[in-house]
């Protein structure tokens, strides 16, 4: 626009990204509500009012429903997908590829490998209470993953698409072992593992939330300090490393915090898939490619995409827990379509 | 100052000893030589992109050879020949960028040095533009002020006028000898066309086969002899009617 100055024009789009992400925070409060007012126990709201706010005596299976159930639970989708959110949004900076998330990697399927071993071979981590044991193999095996991936990156030198191929090599030698192990498994095991594999808020407490919260504003506040060199990494390589960006810092880093993000939330709500993969190109179109707002408006598309999926589950069947990682691929890939039918073209 | 520079990519030796004499503050070298010469991987020798061993590689009294590709970067830009894909970001954002990676200035101070460097390159209208909907030149005058925006003491640039129509291509080779002169920089520009580079250039260096061959003027490097062992052409510099300075080939030696 003619006469306009371009730090007037930057403060303009500044308040129109601030607007959104305002926005979708308001959104997530709202499916928040309707998450909790949501359940196989058919409370009422005023139940569910006065279980929250607790001067009123509503009982204890209402206080208990709604405290140790339904917030966790709805606190835990926030969370998990806002962490999966940002991983897919740093993973597709730093690898440049619009293919690339968390479970490109291979990341994923590692966790399912260590949870397998556990829930069907019965190994487990030393030290660690039986009912965490599940959770902590899927987590020790993630983080092997990403830090084989980090490895091999540094010392064989190979560039970014390299690291790309590298993980689904991965993937394709962890579901190889997962196959395997699944073979020896007994009908009740390979249940809880197939359970477990579709991704499930139903285990989420207030102590796995607080480990998600930790991991997250630890991961963000990182990615918070690199936003600028994140952005300049979009340049390419060498554009980025001749602005002064250490290049291969930045995306170590990243890794770190990927890996970081994606074996906390695997290990506590199993795998799912998607979100990692949408929630970045859907924030790219909102809010653009300048990272101090793509990165918080992936976490924020993340969080809405499995809150909302969250409350479908529950609408689709009162009696049968529908687990959430197949609500969020059944709705995610039709609407990945809408947004792909809608890419502008430059 | 480069000295017995070797850089081997796999297992091509590229550059084979490449020597160049030291060059004063405010000259434009455009780098010339057939393909495969090296033109290209000199640059991102310098930049510190590639692994390579030389004897001397001083700018300003300053030893690059220890320093990484980011360190370099406070005193050597580099622009490479391939731009950035897709990218939804407005001129001054990508200004905001290139001032901010490296360091975290006042929002007044960004502001002033984006200003100043948007004066000087004409870039005032494109600031509010998004990167994406400008012209190839356009592009080249973005990218330019990015690695203008610290104040460097060098800078390479790999083939900036490929893809760029004749008046930009002009507009750019000036833009370079003015900013030289004034900012008293260094500038190695890779080109192609050998009558950009004798038209504009102060310096212009020949390579073959990973070595200079030649170095200094156009008129003292480009001989007929240093173009047909480069090149393969029967080809001399002449000047046209108004002065300007021409290779004029004859005939293709070998094809």
């Amino acid at each position: 626009m003619p006469g306009v100055s371009p730090e007037f024009s930057e403060a303009r789009r500044s308040a129109s990204r601030a607007r959104l992400l305002i926005a979708g925070v308001f959104l997530i409060l709202l499916l928040l509500v309707f998450d909790v007012g949501s359940g196989a126990a058919g409370l009422s709201w005023t139940q569910i009012w006065s279980a929250i706010f607790p001067w009123q005596q509503t009982g204890d299976a209402a206080h208990f429903i709604v405290w140790e159930l339904r917030l966790p639970q709805a606190f835990m989708a926030i969370l998990a997908g806002a962490a999966l959110g940002l991983a897919g949004a740093e993973m597709q900076t730093v690898l440049d590829n619009p293919l690339a998330s968390p479970f490109t990697l291979g990341v994923s399927s590692a966790a399912a490998l260590g949870a397998a071993l556990t829930l069907i071979l019965g190994i487990q981590l030393p030290g660690v209470p039986a009912e965490q044991a599940t959770a902590a193999s899927a987590f020790a095996f993630a983080l092997l993953c990403s830090l084989m991936l980090d490895q091999a990156a540094r010392r064989m030198r190979i560039a970014q698409q390299g690291v790309v191929l590298l993980g689904i090599a991965l993937v394709f030698g962890f579901n190889a072992l997962l196959a395997l192990i699944q073979l020896l498994a007994d009908a009740a095991a390979l249940q809880n593992l197939l359970y477990w594999m579709m991704g499930s808020l139903s285990a989420s407490r207030w102590p796995e939330v607080a480990l998600q919260a930790l991991v997250l504003i630890s991961a963000a506040t990182g990615s918070w300090r690199h936003a600028w060199k994140l952005t300049a990494l979009r340049f390419g390589e060498e554009r980025a490393g001749s602005l002064g960006v250490d290049t291969r810092g930045v995306r170590r880093w990243a890794l770190l915090r990927v890996s970081m993000l994606a074996a906390t939330t695997v290990a506590l709500v199993g795998v799912i898939g998607f979100i990692g993969l949408v929630a970045p190109h859907i924030a790219r179109r909102l809010w653009g490619e300048d990272h101090r707002w793509f990165l918080p408006g992936s976490a924020c598309t993340g969080a809405l995409i499995l809150l909302a999926a969250s409350v479908c589950a529950k609408q689709l069947s009162a009696h049968v827990e529908i687990p959430v990682g197949i609500v969020t691929t059944l709705v995610g890939i039709p609407f990945f379509i809408f947004v792909l039918s809608r890419r502008r073209n430059h | 100052m480069l000295e017995n520079l070797h850089c081997k990519l796999g297992t091509r030796h590229v550059l084979r000893g490449l020597s160049m004499k030291p060059v004063t503050a405010g000259q434009v070298l455009a780098v010339v030589g057939p393909n495969g010469a090296g033109k290209s991987t000199l640059l991102r020798c310098i930049a510190g992109f590639l692994p390579c061993e030389a004897s001397r590689m001083q700018l300003d009294g300053i030893d690059l050879r220890p320093l990484k590709a980011a360190r370099r970067s406070a005193s050597v830009r580099y622009l490479p020949q391939a731009a950035p894909g897709q990218l939804h970001l407005t001129t001054y954002e990508c200004l905001k960028v290139a001032l901010h990676a490296q360091e975290a200035a006042p929002i007044a101070t960004s502001q002033d040095r984006i200003a100043t460097i948007a004066n000087a390159l004409n870039l005032g209208d494109l600031l509010p533009r998004y990167v994406d909907e400008l012209s190839g030149g356009q592009k080249q005058l973005v990218w330019l002020a990015q690695a203008l925006l610290h104040q460097p003491r060098a800078l390479l640039l790999d083939e900036p006028l490929a893809a760029l129509d004749p008046n930009y291509q002009h507009h750019v080779m000036r833009l370079l000898g003015r900013l030289a002169s004034e900012k008293k920089l260094v500038i190695l520009v890779v080109l192609h066309d050998l009558n950009m580079a004798v038209r504009y250039a102060d310096q212009v260096p020949v390579l073959h086969q990973g070595e200079a061959i030649a170095q200094g003027s156009p008129n003292e490097a480009l001989t007929p002899n240093v173009l047909a062992r480069a090149f393969q052409i029967s080809a001399r510099l002449e000047h046209c009617g108004q002065g300007t300075p021409v290779i004029l080939i004859d005939e293709l030696l070998n094809i």
